[in-house]
């Protein structure tokens, strides 16, 4: 059965979408070794990554179990994550 | 665990058993290629350098090509120079010659032009071919391996299936009392710190800071703010958000070990283990350096697809996914898109990487290898005249 999205690391916040994803969608992920579902709030592009839990403003960011960024604003689980609600701590491309 | 590799005179070990016509210098490169395509079995090299270097950037010169010349997947080498040339085969053979590799040389001015150098030099070619007939393989400890990790023509799944895989591999090579080397500086800005902590000790955390500090600055003196220009549009758009993000899935590549050693661009490491080799993310330039400090085997992740091999080792190709495997089957070894299929996991794709490398050291060809691709290039560091 083909992948909706990968978990890379046990500690990740976040998965990332391995084919498009829609609003609504029921989907299945593996954190390490166990299976999680997770009812998308938004749809997910291709290669985009969405919540696994409720992130609040401030928090880490973690995907391969390392930060990649902070949240710069509160970010449910199952919502998109990507520029408009992260930044990271040591560079964004879209601003200096 | 033991592959099956050629133990050279000096003790190193070669997982190949090639015989190199190598130019020092561009204006003997038409020369070395008609000797080398003069005789079949012989692989030789082309590149812009050997004349008008100055200070570091001729001795870095030097180091690589002394370092590509003398490896153990070298039976032999044939060095032709011009004659008047800044690095000229005798520089070269006095290095090699410490190491205890067979070599010949010539120079086209002293043997009066091409066709007679070309002549000559077909003779040279073909007693060392004879020669390295005798090599052959035996029984060799796992620990005795370096592989030189890759990446290029990356896409959205690299860091999420190849690099990851690939980074099992290398975990496992390890573990086994291998060595693993990971490079391309550019692309660590932003993993200082997954790599940092993963320092043997405080001096290579510093070095690691130091180098991507210094990649930093080379950038900006050219006018780029790496912070404020990575991740490009272009990865913002394929759903990477932060620079350490980008880095991160890069790195990934070379497993998850404890960093035992930073090296200079074609510096031989002194330990065994994880390895940071500092050199810049252009695919050749990186397999090209790997290879002059020592690596025997380089597995290469693309998610766009890429023919690169290298002319004296082989190249393991590792596609991100399975789009771009079927459509270029020709030029990759191993699919790590089956990940999203459902069909494997990171876990046994990494597997399956590492006994391939076991496989390919021991003698199976490359994708790279069967279509003969020997791109070669060396790092420039700036000033030659």
């Amino acid at each position: 059965m083909s992948l909706s999205a990968l978990v890379l690391h046990k500690n990740d916040n976040v998965a990332t979408a391995v084919r498009p994803l829609e609003s609504g969608d029921s989907i299945d992920v593996e954190v390490a070794d166990c299976a999680v579902k997770i009812v998308l709030l938004q749809s997910i592009p291709f290669g985009h990554k969405f919540a696994l839990q409720d992130i609040g403003w401030g928090e880490r960011i973690i995907k391969y179990g390392e930060t990649i960024g902070q949240a710069t604003a509160s970010i449910k689980k199952g919502e998109h994550v990507h520029i408009h609600n992260v930044e990271g701590l040591r560079g964004r491309g879209d601003r200096p | 665990m033991n592959f099956m590799g050629y133990r050279r005179r000096n003790g190193s070990v070669g997982t190949r058993n090639h015989v190199l016509v190598f130019p020092t210098v561009i204006c003997a490169s038409s020369v070395a290629d008609m000797i080398s395509r003069a005789v079949p079995g012989t692989v030789s090299v082309t590149h812009p350098h050997g004349c008008g270097h100055l200070g570091e950037e001729k001795e870095h010169i030097i180091k690589t090509m002394v370092g590509f010349c003398s490896h153990p997947n070298v039976a032999g080498v044939l060095l032709v120079g011009l004659g008047c040339e800044l690095i000229t085969p005798e520089l070269i053979a006095g290095e090699i010659a410490k190491t205890g590799q067979r070599f010949e040389i010539l120079s086209i001015q002293a043997e009066g032009g091409t066709n007679a150098t070309v002549e000559k030099g077909k003779t040279l070619a073909a007693g060392l071919l004879e020669e390295a007939a005798a090599a052959g393989r035996e029984p060799v400890d796992i620990s005795e391996l370096i592989i030189g990790t890759n990446c290029g023509g990356s896409d959205t799944l690299s860091g999420l299936t190849a690099n990851p895989a690939v980074g099992v591999a290398a975990d496992i090579l390890v573990t086994e009392g291998g060595t693993v080397l990971l490079t391309e500086t550019p692309e660590m800005i932003g993993a200082e710190d997954a790599l940092g902590r993963r320092a043997a000790d405080e001096g290579i955390e510093k070095r690691i800071r130091e180098i991507t500090s210094a990649t930093e600055v080379l950038a900006k003196r050219v006018g780029v703010d790496m912070r404020g220009s990575e991740p490009s549009p272009g990865n913002i758009e394929g759903g990477l958000t932060t620079l350490e993000e980008k880095s991160l899935g890069a790195v990934l590549k070379g497993g998850t070990s404890t960093v035992r050693q930073v090296v200079g661009y074609a510096e031989k490491p002194t330990e065994k283990g994880l390895i940071i080799m500092d050199g810049p993310a252009h695919d050749a330039v990186s397999n090209t350096g790997m290879i002059a400090a020592g690596a025997q085997v380089i597995v290469f992740t693309t998610g766009r697809g890429t023919p690169l091999g290298a002319p004296i080792a082989p190249v393991i190709k590792v596609s991100s996914n399975s789009g771009i495997y079927r459509r270029m089957k020709e030029n990759i070894d191993i699919n790590a898109g089956d990940i999203l299929e459902g069909k494997d996991s990171i876990k046994t794709i990494g597997e399956r990487i590492f006994r391939e490398i076991i496989e390919v050291a021991s003698g199976k060809a490359t994708r790279a290898e069967v279509l003969g691709h020997n791109e070669f290039a060396i790092h420039s560091l700036g000033l030659s005249v």
